[in-house]
Order: C-alpha cells, then structure tokens, then sequence
C-alpha cells in the first residue's frame, strides 16, 4: 500500500478546500445566525473562485493521475468539467442572492448546500471507482433534495422536494443494484479493472447491472422517460434553485456518464449504442412537443433542458474525440444561455412577487426594452438561430453525428429544433407583439446584470472567436481515450 | 446439521416477521415484527461468521432505528388507515412490475458466472477469520484504502444534518425558555423593589 503524504493529495486540494471552507462558513453561519447569508453567499462564491484558480493552478501534463487507492482521478477531461460546474455554481449563487432576500428564504444553510452539493459534483466527475461515485453522486443529490424543499412553508416547494427525494432515492437504489451486480462479475469496484475484465469476457449479469446504472444516470440527467419529475421540480423548486437545476447537475452527471461509458463499460459499446440512441431520440422528440403547450416559464424551461439533453446525447452516440467534444460544447454554450435566461427569469417579479408565467410577458418590449432584447436574443440562441452561439453548439453536435454516419439522428435533430424553434419564438411574439401589462419591479441588482450581461456576450459574440472553446473541449477529450 | 437447523430457522422467522411488518393491522405490532426480523437477520449473519455487522445491526437497527419508528407511530398521530386506503389500487400495477423484475433477476441467477479474473481483481480478499477479528479486519482497510469514502460519507451525513434541520427547526415566539446566564446575573435590584410603607396609607 502506498504511503500518504500531503503532497500526494494535491488532484484532490481544490475539493479539500472547498469542504474545509465550507466547513468554517458553517461554523460562521451558526455562531451569528441568518443575518450572515449575504456575507456567507460572498464567501462561498470567493471559496469557489479560489478553488478554480488553485486547480488550474496546478495544470496537468495530459496524464492522468490517480490517488487515494484508484478512487480519484484527475487529467484535463475532470479538470475542464469541473471548471464548468465551478462557474456554474459561481454564476447560480451570484444569481440567487438578492432572490434570496426578495422571496424571504434568508437561510444561511442555502449557500452552504449549494457549496457541498458542488462538492459532490466535483467528486463526481472525478470518480475513478464505484464507491466514489456513489458517494460523490449521495452528496450531491442529498444538497439538491433540500435545496428544492427549502421553502418548506410553501406547498409547491415542499411537494418538488419530496418528489425529487422518492424518485431519487429510488434511482440511486437502481445504481447501487446494478453496482453490486457489476462487482459481483468483475470481482472489483475501480473502472479500469472493470474495463479490462469486460473486455475480456462478457456475461448477461454485468450487462443488466450496466442497464441498472444508466438507467439510474439517465434519471439525474432527465433523459426521456426517466423525465417525469423534471418538470414538477423546476417548477415548484423556487427559482433560484431551479436555476441551480438548470445549470450544474446536469455537467456533472454528463462527465459521469461519459467516463462511465469510455472507461469501464467501453467493452459494452454495442449495448449502450442503442440504449444512448433510444435515449436521445425520445429526449428530443418530448422536449420539443411537450413544451408547446406549456404557460409556466419554469415548465418550458424544464422541456427545452430534456430537449437539449437529447442534443447533447446525439454527441455520446457520435462517439469518438469529435463526437465527445461536441458534447462538451454543447454542454458549456447550453450552460452560458440558461444562466442568462435564468438570471431574466429571476428578474420576473411585480409588486414584490415572482411571476412565472409567459403571459406576464405580455408586451415587455415596450415596458423594459433592455430586458426584452436581451431575452430576445437568448431565446434566439437557444432555438438555434445563426450568428448565435446556440446555433454553433447544435451544428458541432450534429456535426459530429453525420461524421459518424449517424444521418438519421441529425435530420431527427434538426426536425425537433425546429419544432422546438416554435415555443422559443412564442416567448418573443409575447414580449413584442402583445399588449402590455403591468410593469416589473424595476430594481436589478449588479451581479444578476453582470451574468446576464456576460451570457448575452457570449452569444452574441461567440462567432467571433469560436476556437478557444473548440480546442480547449478537444485537449480535454484526448485525456479519454 | 445443527447449523443447516439454525439458518433454516432463522431464515424462516425473517421470513414471516417481514411479511406480518406489512401485513399486520396494528403499526406498533408491525415495528415490533420489523425488530424481529432484524434479530434473526443478525443472527443470519453470526451464522456467516460476521459477526461485526451481526452486532451492529443489532445496535443500530434494532437500538436506534426500530425504537425511533415505535416513537414516531406512537406520538405522532397518523392515522394509518387512510394511508392504506388508496394503497390497494396501486397493487395490480406493483405486482406487474415486481414480477418482472423478479423474472428478468431469476433469469440473469439461472445462468450467472464469474468473471475468470474475478479472483484476482478483487482488492480487500476477506481474510481468515481464525487469524484475525471481523472488527480488525474492517478496521484496517476502511481507514486506510477506503479513507476517501469513509470521508465523503461524513460528509453526505453533515448534509444531512443540516437539511433536516434547516427543513425542520423553527423559532417559536413566546416560548419561555430557561437561560441560565440571565437567571445568574439577576441581582436584587433587579428583581425587588423595596418601598417604605408608612403605617395608615398604604402603597
């Protein structure tokens, strides 16, 4: 057995900060009460910045290293997918905090949930054996089902909490069944034993157990039909960690479910070829229809997230480094949109209450133009309009699918966008073709406008430069294979 | 022959308290059949010759977690028949999938194999339990190999912690609570006032 240093554990510091940190905020939090949760949100987003820079500080050589007995990795694939779940926490907590005082959830726990939940994530993307994954994947979702019942005297709040339990508590009891399946075979819990065991000998046991666990991933990512709570969660969640929904989880549980299937399941290829397929087809097609008929923002948020899903799983069918590098294009772009329609959703307030439906839309152009043009511009991404960043991460996806002569789910793809296009451009018909309504509260503070303002660059401007992003995501794909 | 009796036997018992905890009218008479199973599953577990887990499953399960559902059904006033009312249409369906699921787990048994390298991937091979106690054993990988998940479990238990409080605890106004330090500090002004009374006019 290898010795423990301290310098041994370097993949690992940005983590061991981050609890250590949110471990004294803790600490700080319960000595002076909830009058701390605007200084312990501050905290927590300069913990999270700290720690990117303390894990790009380190740089990896394009090798990967792992410590701890196998059970964490680190190489630029982890390093490039925490970076995004980083600043997704970043942005979401930046988001929240003014939210936080105007819908009176002035908790101090809630940073702190959001910092460990990230944690998990953290744990998550570099799990290198089942056990860590399990437990990465644990404090991760347990952070989340408190999050969404935090508003605990609001019914629709504790509904989705306790929806996102049962029905997590029930797919994390699928992973566990299908890991104890795979160690039974295998005889071991780390994904490079598993990987060279599979593609020695296969058997219909480990087979049932890998469907087990991409069942089980399939829900936290909310492919279709593992989709059912999404919609009810987002809604009933408050918005502030919708928004968190929307943006975080979903990266982590994709770098999971890469690794898984490149890693220790890359023997089972023929297998999880068609489950992915199946998975990616039916997310599109019920991203794209259910959303039509929705009225609440959040619901339409949560159908166009299963849809894009689909998107990004047509880039894990692609396979390969390009179909990979789609994804996490895709990924990172699809991030930087919702927080900016996120950060307008949050803004949606009249006389002191959110209002979430599209209808409170109505005619937005002429009573904040800013506002409007700013969604506009989001909304036009999103559907996939060109010049717009949206446009770029579907065409790389699709992309990549008919490199890999995959004809049938591009042009499915492109059909589904185009239905999606519909609800999308309803929003704008809304903002700028309807009679006015009554104004919104007008105060936005400066961290929503600076995240909004950075997202709206973002798009607009990503056909400017769109290769820094294209070859970081590729560098980090090569580490896989 | 002896032993072949007492895993019968115990198996048996398990068997039938777990059917009568889902089963049986009264909720405190299922928590006491749910801690008769736990008893006979720790003593499935001696059987084994684990005898660690046995004993934790009895203190644990049986000490703490048994106890706080009898006083969860006890003090709380849930009225169980409600619950189980709408429970009944929901069977047809549940069996359906518990049966296939049931199904598709005998047919992946029926034709189960190891994997050949099985043996010599596994990582902690349990050793000799003459040589050394179940206790130690576990001891020195899980603090060890394993430090890593035994860490982050902390973890996922702070968390919890922490949502069961901030989903549950709540400050109540008007709730006289004792504080010892104001009770110290209390001097006789405070509390008394001494006035002179004159004799004939009151105060």
């Amino acid at each position: 057995m290898e010795t423990l240093t301290f310098s041994s554990l370097a993949p690992i510091f940005p983590e061991l900060f981050l609890a250590c940190s949110g471990l004294l905020l803790l600490v700080i939090g319960v000595l002076r009460g909830n009058v701390s949760t605007r200084f312990i949100s501050w905290a927590s987003i300069i913990a999270l910045l700290i720690a990117i820079t303390i894990m790009l500080g380190q740089g990896t050589e394009g090798e990967s290293t792992a410590i701890l007995n196998g059970m964490f990795i680190q190489n630029n694939f982890t390093t490039f997918m925490k970076f995004l779940v980083l600043s997704g926490l970043i942005a979401t907590i930046a988001l929240s905090i003014q939210y936080l005082y105007d819908d009176n959830i002035i908790k101090f726990e809630y940073p702190l949930l959001v910092l460990f939940a990230g944690i998990g994530m953290m744990i998550m993307v570099s799990a290198n054996d089942m056990l860590s994954l399990y437990v990465g994947l644990e404090l991760q979702s347990l952070s989340l089902y408190v999050l969404a019942a935090i508003k605990r005297d609001n019914v629709r709040s504790a509904e989705s909490g306790m929806k996102y339990f049962v029905l997590g508590a029930i797919s994390s009891g699928m992973l566990l069944f299908g890991i104890s399946l795979i160690y039974g075979f295998t005889g071991s819990t780390n994904f490079e034993i598993i990987g060279t065991t599979l593609a020695n000998e296969l058997s219909l046991g480990a087979v049932i157990g890998f469907v087990f666990i991409l069942a089980a991933l399939a829900f936290k990512i909310s492919a279709v039909p593992f989709h059912m709570w999404t919609p009810d969660v987002y809604e009933g969640a408050p918005t502030s960690v919708t928004t968190l929904f929307a943006l975080v989880p979903k990266v982590a549980a994709f770098a999971l479910i890469i690794r898984l299937l490149f890693i220790p399941f890359a023997a089972l290829s023929d297998q999880w070829f068609e489950i992915m397929w199946f998975l990616s087809m039916a997310s599109m097609t019920v991203g794209a229809f259910a959303a039509l008929r929705q009225t609440n923002i959040k619901r339409l948020m949560a159908y166009s997230s299963i849809g894009n899903v689909g998107y990004a799983l047509i880039g894990i069918v692609a396979g390969g480094e390009a179909g990979i590098a789609s994804v996490l294009v895709y990924l990172a772009l699809y991030m930087v949109m919702t927080a900016g329609v996120f950060g307008i959703i949050l803004s949606m307030r009249r006389d002191g209450h959110g209002v979430e439906n599209i209808s409170d839309l109505s005619g937005l152009s002429q009573n904040s133009p800013w506002l409007a043009y700013t969604l506009a511009l989001l909304m036009f991404s999103m559907s996939g309009i060109p010049p717009l960043a949206g446009f770029f991460s579907k065409f790389i996806v699709f992309e990549a699918a008919i490199q890999s002569g995959l004809y049938f789910l591009a042009v499915f793809g492109v059909l589904t966008s185009v239905v999606g296009a519909y609800y999308y451009l309803r929003v704008i018909k809304v903002m700028f073709f309807d009679e006015p309504v009554e104004k919104f509260d007008a105060r936005t503070e400066l961290p929503r406008k600076i995240i909004v303002g950075l997202s709206l660059a973002v798009v607009v401007l990503f056909i400017l430069n769109p290769s820094p992003l294209i070859d970081i995501s590729a560098l980090a794909v090569s580490d896989l294979f | 022959m002896i032993s072949a009796i007492t895993f019968y036997l115990f198996s048996a018992i398990t068997l039938l308290s777990a059917i009568m905890v889902i089963t049986a009218k009264n909720p405190v008479h299922s928590v006491l059949f749910l801690i008769l199973a736990f008893f006979n599953a720790a003593g499935l577990f001696v059987l084994l010759g684990a005898e660690f887990i046995a004993m934790i499953l009895v203190i644990v399960y049986v000490g703490a977690v048994a106890v706080l559902f009898l006083f969860v059904v006890m003090m709380l006033d849930i009225s169980f028949g409600d619950l189980r009312k709408g429970a009944m249409q929901y069977v047809p369906v549940g069996l359906l999938a518990g049966g296939i699921l049931l199904f598709e787990l005998i047919s992946v048994f029926a034709v189960w194999q190891f994997a050949k390298s099985s043996e010599t991937n596994i990582a902690s091979p349990t050793p000799d339990p003459k040589e050394i106690t179940n206790t130690e054993a576990l001891g020195q990988i899980l603090y060890t190999d394993y430090v890593f998940a035994f860490q982050v479990s902390g973890l996922i238990l702070l968390v919890a912690m922490i949502g069961a409080i901030v989903l549950t605890h709540r400050k109540r106004p008007g709730v006289r609570k004792q504080n010892v330090a104001d009770q110290q500090a209390r001097t006789q002004s405070d509390a008394m006032e001494i006035q002179k009374v004159t004799p004939g006019t009151g105060i």
